[in-house]
């Protein structure tokens, strides 16, 4: 660049090829260090894409785990699968509405300083880590209701709702005052401007915000061992009941010595992987072309 | 219900108002509520830590910070050794993934040509999808052998005297377990770091070009100095992450709790790995208590952890004379 342009006219000296040595040096090691990022994450990808082929089979998502299994019996986790949608679609459910009134109470009627108080409070319980909401929910319910889906769904939902609420904030902050101005100014009242105008302007950005909050909740291991791990092996979907779940599952034949159980672990990493990998990246994709038509329109 | 009170309303409030005035409080209040439940929330989440810790509090004390073991037939507990492997553990990958990031984010904002920047960026935030449990899964299985088979044994014979680098028995080992958390702290760090390198001001850049310095000798007077504050916010949020990860390090970490060690290729534990470890295995009242007393640790640190990422930015954000977010 003009770096090099302007320093060629100079005549070469031994300082100056030093400097330019430095130089390339440090390129080179910004290079590699982003070939070594994407690297380890195709060498993550194709491990698990490789042993979890293998297996991956329709009896891994019809059949249930046979414990003490003497000789090839057919196996699956089925349970895992059926768990799992059962407590994300339960978190999800209470998670998002909650999320899109803190946020509507955060960016629509909350003077500046609780705006802010609850900004760090939603700061704040994003940084609790995981596993701690699992004790913390094993205290609240656990110990005087026992395991269920519905304690395990709480857990999560508490991990979702400040990634809900952050995000509906920002989409809504984008939403223009005018629009909220004509909107009053023709006498439609606070609330109906709220619910019918504003809000539907940022249907694509809640969208977007639970796609990436449930990709990230539906892998979560820690909060569920304390509240929802304790399952059988049958297919249940009664939420009164602790249920197995594909993390804990995954977490739990990982810990096994036996081979064949690795293999499941692998299969069900695979499905889980590809699952979170797709959500992800839909919505990414959602986001960027709904900022894109943004863009356009101002 | 009469004419009466349907007239008289009507006459107070020429405008059909009524009914949307109630919306207005109706709304205000149930999102209200919902945000003051979210502060409830958090402070009923402090609550329970605390509560369920009390037994333990009580028992042991400060003196459960310092004490090594976790040994329930004796029913004494003691968090010291999980501290030592907590902090060893995240310091570690935090040493390892920030430069690592800073290259990435380098890379992603000066040297890359631009139709990479897109796809690489959003493969190094991928990595950050990857669920816990997937990677202690590959860290156990796939990188714990081949770092006991091949790494291991020659860091160990080039390295050996120094006493991180010792002999290695195992592939689930503290040094396992400092990679895996290199790998999901990476992404954070990067990501922050990216964003902060866009936000320094190209005429600083093309000033410093100007006068004849290389790339990377503007990136040392410019972008690096520029953006210190922030790089050491996403730190210690990197910091935050590696401390609070409970699955993925007890995968691959072998959890010995009886005893620290400094060299690396032994097992170790950490707080948020033995809490997630003992699920099934904790019995006692004392037991749980103290499982609840490490969580307490984890939660105080990641209140400071967090605040004090605030407060970096908020400063730096202050000296620069730009308004914080």
């Amino acid at each position: 660049m003009s770096a090099a342009d302007v320093s060629a006219l100079q005549r070469p000296n031994d300082r100056l090829r030093r400097r330019r040595a430095v130089n390339r040096g440090m390129e080179l090691l910004a290079w590699l260090a982003s070939a070594l990022g994407v690297a380890i994450l195709g060498v993550v990808v194709w491990s698990v894409a490789k042993r979890g082929a293998s297996e991956l089979n329709l009896d891994l998502l019809t059949k249930v785990p046979v414990p003490f299994a003497i000789g090839n019996v057919k196996q699956g986790l089925a349970n895992a699968f059926v768990g799992s949608l059962v407590v994300v679609g339960l978190a999800t459910a209470m998670a998002v509405p909650f999320g899109i009134l803190v946020a509507i109470y955060v960016n629509e009627f909350a003077p500046r300083a609780i705006r802010n108080g609850v900004g760090l409070v939603l700061d704040v319980l994003n940084g609790v880590p995981a596993i701690v909401v699992g004790i913390f929910v094993f205290g609240l319910v656990v110990v005087s209701h026992g395991q269920s889906a519905y304690a395990g769904a709480f857990a999560l939902a508490v991990l979702m709702l400040p990634l809900v609420a952050r995000a509906t904030i920002e989409v809504l902050a984008l939403v223009p005052s005018t629009l909220r101005e004509a909107s009053l100014g023709l006498g439609v009242t606070r609330w109906r401007t709220t619910l019918g105008i504003v809000l539907p302007q940022t249907v694509g950005g809640i969208v977007t915000g639970t796609m990436l909050a449930v990709a990230r909740v539906s892998g979560e291991t820690a909060p569920l061992l304390f509240t929802c791990s304790l399952a059988g092996t049958s297919i249940d979907s009664n939420p009164g009941h602790a249920l197995q779940t594909v993390p804990v599952a995954i977490f739990e034949l990982s810990e096994s010595a036996d081979p064949a159980d690795h293999a499941r672990a692998w299969a069900a990493a695979l499905v889980l992987l590809l699952f979170i990998l797709f959500s992800s990246l839909t919505a990414r994709w959602l986001a960027a072309r709904s900022r894109r038509k943004l863009g356009r329109a101002t | 219900m009469s004419t009466l009170d349907a007239t008289g309303e009507a006459a107070r409030r020429p405008f059909p108002g009524r009914r949307a005035r109630t919306g207005d409080v109706l709304l205000q209040g149930v999102a209200g509520l919902a945000a003051l439940g979210a502060v409830v929330l958090l402070g009923l989440l402090a609550y329970k830590i605390v509560d369920g810790a009390r037994l333990s509090l009580s028992t042991f004390g400060l003196g459960f910070l310092v004490h090594v073991g976790w040994d329930p037939v004796h029913s004494h507990f003691g968090a010291g050794g999980f501290l030592f492997g907590t902090a060893v553990t995240s310091i570690g990958a935090l040493i390892l993934a920030t430069p690592l990031a800073l290259g990435i984010a380098l890379f992603l904002t000066e040297l890359a040509p631009r139709w990479i920047r897109g796809p690489v960026t959003a493969l190094v935030e991928t990595l950050a999808a990857i669920p816990s449990v997937v990677i202690g899964l590959w860290g156990i299985l796939v990188l714990g052998p081949v770092l006991h088979d091949h790494v291991m044994p020659a860091l160990h014979s080039t390295l050996g005297f120094i006493p991180l680098f010792g002999p290695s028995t195992t592939g689930s080992t503290i040094f396992t377990a400092i990679l895996v958390l290199t790998i999901m702290i990476l992404p954070i760090v990067s990501s922050i770091s990216r964003e902060l390198f866009l936000g320094v001001p190209p005429e600083l850049k093309e000033a410093a070009l100007g006068l004849g310095t290389t790339r990377w000798e503007m990136v040392r007077g410019v972008v690096l100095p520029h953006t210190r504050g922030g790089v050491a916010a996403a730190m210690i949020l990197g910091l935050g992450r590696a401390v609070g990860e409970a699955i993925a390090v007890a995968q691959v970490i072998g959890a010995f709790n009886n005893g620290i060690s400094w060299n690396l290729f032994s097992s170790g534990n950490t707080l948020a790995a033995q809490i997630a470890l003992e699920y099934q295995s904790a019995e006692t009242k004392l037991d749980v208590s103290s499982l609840f007393y490490l969580g307490l640790i984890l939660l105080v640190f990641s209140l400071v952890v967090n605040l004090l990422a605030r407060m970096v930015v908020r400063r730096v954000a202050r000296r620069q004379g730009v308004p914080a977010r």
